[in-house]
């Protein structure tokens, strides 16, 4: 380790988004913290977080948390458990007041209070209607959320290493001791030595061709944890969000149709109605994005391409309320006060005018439901018995508490990212009084530097983009909206001879500061193996569920398959598959109509 | 279309000064956008080449360039916006005023720097409410600060200032537009301490209102008119 760099805090929290910053101000009440991050923080996907933020505050009607819960565990088509739902709904009131507190901008209602508004599958459950459950600020919440929590950190002097890319764990049997990170600036590597490591990295939907996640999202935290002897929970479920811009995956935010939105297919028909009678449109979005899928299939695209249209016209928009006796109205001025970035999107990508033009929208990988499985304090498990590793953390779309089980809810990953976030933050804090800071390991760094070297000096003479790209098509063939067994053994065939593939991939860029060549081709490494740890669970399961259909086994099967995946690695391609029990509660599963 | 791309070039372990590589690339679509063109040529041409970028659409502000002579986002800046015809000529340089480190990368310190001087956080040290919930602000009050919350810190904006470019010390647009959002915002108390940091002599005076940074800013802020605020409210002594 001659050239290692060796740091030491009571804490170290990976990934600077929503769910890190919250924890690192919790934490940071009484533990020496440090905040690694491969972006600068405000660079975080968080910000890109569009709609809202799901809390029954009940600001405009009656609304209660049981109901959140309801909905969140409906939504998640029966998967998620529910004891850490509940955790989930309940907390969600105090920390967005609390958010609030810290100066956050939310848009207000007429009498001062944090304005909401309706979103997809959330309900009054005596009525079954949409509920104005998702707190906003415009149609940038996300943005509003970061940068409020890292302006919280400036404040309290958190310690930021920017620009520091993790790259390994450091366990030592059941005990955790620290990160190997490299400094992107000068291409060093730095061991942080820690009593506590959380892993808040985000998702990794740049394993598909079309995604809303931006270009740093490649599961580095999730990669990491299987190859550290931690398994992955419910991979097989990933979301395909029903309106990305047609193929740019560019998020437009479900809050369309919370503001009176509606999806039109070629033939001018308003679809949903035909697939959720009862909330349309609002329907969650699993239920969504297949139903435009289906539409593509029958021809009902429009012009016959693979596209549908979003109308959020005043005139589309208008005539559906006064169809559907509501008295509400839009013109242009609310669609620009709310919906200002979308517009902006669609203007500056598209050249369309959302006020005066549809929005050609298809379905877009987004968001991870799966992950590294933690319980609601953000510790992370080992196994199905809940074996907790301790000093491990995990938390926002990296982990799988699970609150989302097979299809989340819109607005609830950034509720997740600010309780479970500050809740794994304060069990953190407890855990560092108490632990001891261990030794390091001799050579804690030494294999993930191998690894590097190797990738580095690696004459192969294969381009890396052209195993992104082969793995994105296979994923977005084969392990997509629908699945079946053969489209599923195709994609793991394919991706089985991109791993051998990427052992010949070369860089190009031999030089230490700035290599971005060396990390994207590490970052691509983790994109392959979480591909195939996605495809080996959803080949195991035969049933649909949430966002997991399969076109060969199109019931839900609660019977044998109520029950969380967790993928162990074994070895290089080598994974091993076991289930644990999902926590019911008040809510027993039944058919899932909208 | 045919793209010819100057790119600035400056790799500090092999490099004594920067110069300029040339690419052409064909078959480039004109709603590509220059993030997609420098993505081409660092995937397929030159893997050397290094540059900030992660969300690819505008909102995380990781990829401010100046691209034929203004400042910008790669991600929100079409190809056909720089040209039309069968062939377009577009020059990429690394933002004025921050050092470079390598190729389109700059050393964003002295810019976060100038952003913490100014408190940029919510100060309000009285007891919220006390039935527990948040505190109340009118549609008018909050509106008053909207256009400033919207920065995402890219620094387009201070990078494209003359008065900046000529004394780093400066705080610049994207530290004013900070205190902006704060000292305009009824719940914050924290005024006097932020109009005493911009209103000093490296602060809002050095603005001579040339509106570069109001060109620049990708989101759309009215920079200018938010320093014109913030120096009225220094000049009055009225929010």
């Amino acid at each position: 380790m001659a050239n290692v760099k060796v740091h030491e805090f009571d804490a170290v929290i990976v990934g600077a988004g929503g769910a890190g910053l919250m924890a690192a101000l919790y934490a940071g009440e009484t533990a020496n913290v440090a905040v690694l991050s491969k972006l600068y923080p405000t660079r975080s996907h968080t910000g890109a977080a569009q709609g809202g933020v799901g809390a029954a505050l009940a600001n405009m009607e009656e609304d209660s948390w049981e109901w959140h819960a309801y909905d969140t565990v409906k939504g998640s088509d029966y998967l998620a458990d529910q004891d850490a739902v509940d955790v989930l709904c309940k907390e969600a009131i105090p920390t967005i007041i609390e958010l609030e507190h810290m100066g956050l901008p939310f848009d207000r209602f007429p009498n001062g209070k944090i304005s909401q508004r309706r979103f997809g599958g959330h309900t009054n459950k005596d009525t079954g209607k949409p509920v104005m459950r998702a707190c906003h600020a415009a149609d940038r919440t996300g943005h509003m959320i970061l940068q409020t929590l890292y302006q919280q950190c400036i404040k309290k002097k958190v310690n930021f290493f920017d620009e520091y890319h993790v790259v390994d764990l450091i366990r030592v049997d059941d005990t955790v001791r620290g990160v190997v990170a490299i400094e992107i600036a000068t291409g060093e590597f730095h061991i942080f030595r820690s009593k506590a490591v959380m892993f808040a990295t985000g998702g990794w939907g740049r394993c598909w061709q079309v995604t809303s996640n931006a270009h740093s999202l490649t599961g580095d935290g999730a990669a990491i944890c299987l190859r550290r002897g931690i398994p992955l929970e419910d991979m097989e479920f990933f979301q395909f969000h029903p309106t990305g811009i047609f193929k740019l995956g560019i998020l437009i935010t479900e809050g369309v149709r919370g503001e009176g939105g509606v999806l039109i297919n070629g033939k001018g028909e308003r679809f949903m109605e035909t697939y959720a009678p009862n909330i349309k449109d609002l329907a969650s979005r699993d239920v969504v994005s297949r139903a435009i899928y289906l539409e593509v299939k029958a021809g009902r695209g429009v012009n016959g391409k693979n596209y549908v249209h979003l109308d959020i016209t005043p005139e589309t928009v208008n005539y559906y309320y006064e169809k559907d006796g509501e008295d509400r109205r839009i013109d242009r001025e609310y669609i620009e006060a709310k919906l200002p970035d979308i517009a902006d999107f669609t203007r500056t990508y598209l050249g369309v005018d959302p006020v005066t033009e549809p929005m050609p929208v298809q379905p877009t990988a987004h968001y991870a439901m799966g992950g590294i499985p933690t319980d609601a304090d953000g510790r992370v498990l080992l196994d199905a018995q809940n074996k907790v590793l301790p000093g491990m953390y995990a938390a926002g779309e990296a982990a799988c508490v699970s609150v989302h089980g097979a299809n989340r809810l819109g607005t609830n990953s950034l509720t997740d990212l600010v309780v479970f976030g500050r809740l794994a933050g304060q069990d953190m804090a407890k855990y560092c009084q108490d632990a001891e800071l261990l030794p390091l390991p001799e050579g804690a760094a030494d294999e993930v530097m191998a690894a590097f070297d190797r990738l580095l000096n690696s004459s192969g003479g294969v381009k890396m983009v052209d195993v992104r790209s082969k793995m994105q098509k296979s994923m977005t063939e084969g392990v997509s909206v629908f699945r079946t067994d053969e489209t599923i053994s195709t994609t793991l065939a394919e991706l089985k001879a991109l791993r051998e593939e990427y052992q010949q991939v070369e860089i190009q860029d031999k030089g230490k500061i700035f290599n971005s060549d060396l990390l994207e081709a590490w970052e691509l490494g983790c994109l392959l193996e979480l591909a195939e740890v996605t495809a080996v669970s959803a080949a195991a399961r035969p049933e649909s569920r949430g966002a997991h259909a399969r076109d060969d086994f199109p019931e839900r099967n609660d019977d044998e398959w109520l029950k969380h995946t967790l993928c162990h690695k074994t070895g290089e391609g080598e994974y091993e598959l076991d289930y644990k029990p999902v926590t019911l509660g008040r809510y027993e599963p039944k058919p899932r109509v909208y | 279309m045919q793209v010819n791309l100057r790119i600035r070039r400056f790799n500090p372990e092999k490099d004594s000064k920067a110069y300029w590589g040339e690419f052409n690339l064909n078959d480039v679509d004109p709603t590509d956008t220059v993030l997609d063109v420098l993505n081409r040529v660092k995937w397929e041409i030159d893997g050397t080449l290094s540059l900030r970028r992660s969300c690819a659409h505008g909102v995380c502000g990781s990829d401010a360039l100046r691209i034929n002579g203004s400042n910008a986002l790669a991600c929100k800046t079409l190809v056909k916006r720089l040209g039309s015809g069968d062939s377009v000529k577009i020059q990429v340089e690394p933002i004025l005023g921050l050092p470079v480190i390598k190729d389109l990368i700059v050393d964003m310190e002295p810019f976060m720097a100038h952003y913490r001087e100014v408190l940029p956080y919510f100060i309000n040290d009285s007891e919220p409410p006390e039935n527990g919930r948040e505190r109340l602000q009118s549609q008018e009050d909050r509106m008053r600060f909207d256009d400033t919350t919207k920065c995402i810190l890219c620094a387009c904006c201070t990078s494209s200032c003359p008065s900046f470019w000529a004394n780093g010390q400066y705080v610049g647009p994207a530290a004013i537009v900070q205190a902006h959002r704060f000292i305009f915002d009824s719940r914050d108390e924290g005024a006097e301490e932020r109009l005493a940091v911009v209103g000093d002599a490296f602060g809002v005076w050095r603005c001579r209102t040339n509106f570069n940074c109001t060109s620049a800013c990708p989101r759309d802020i009215e920079v200018t008119e938010a320093i014109a605020q913030v120096k009225k409210v220094l000049t009055t002594g009225e929010i």
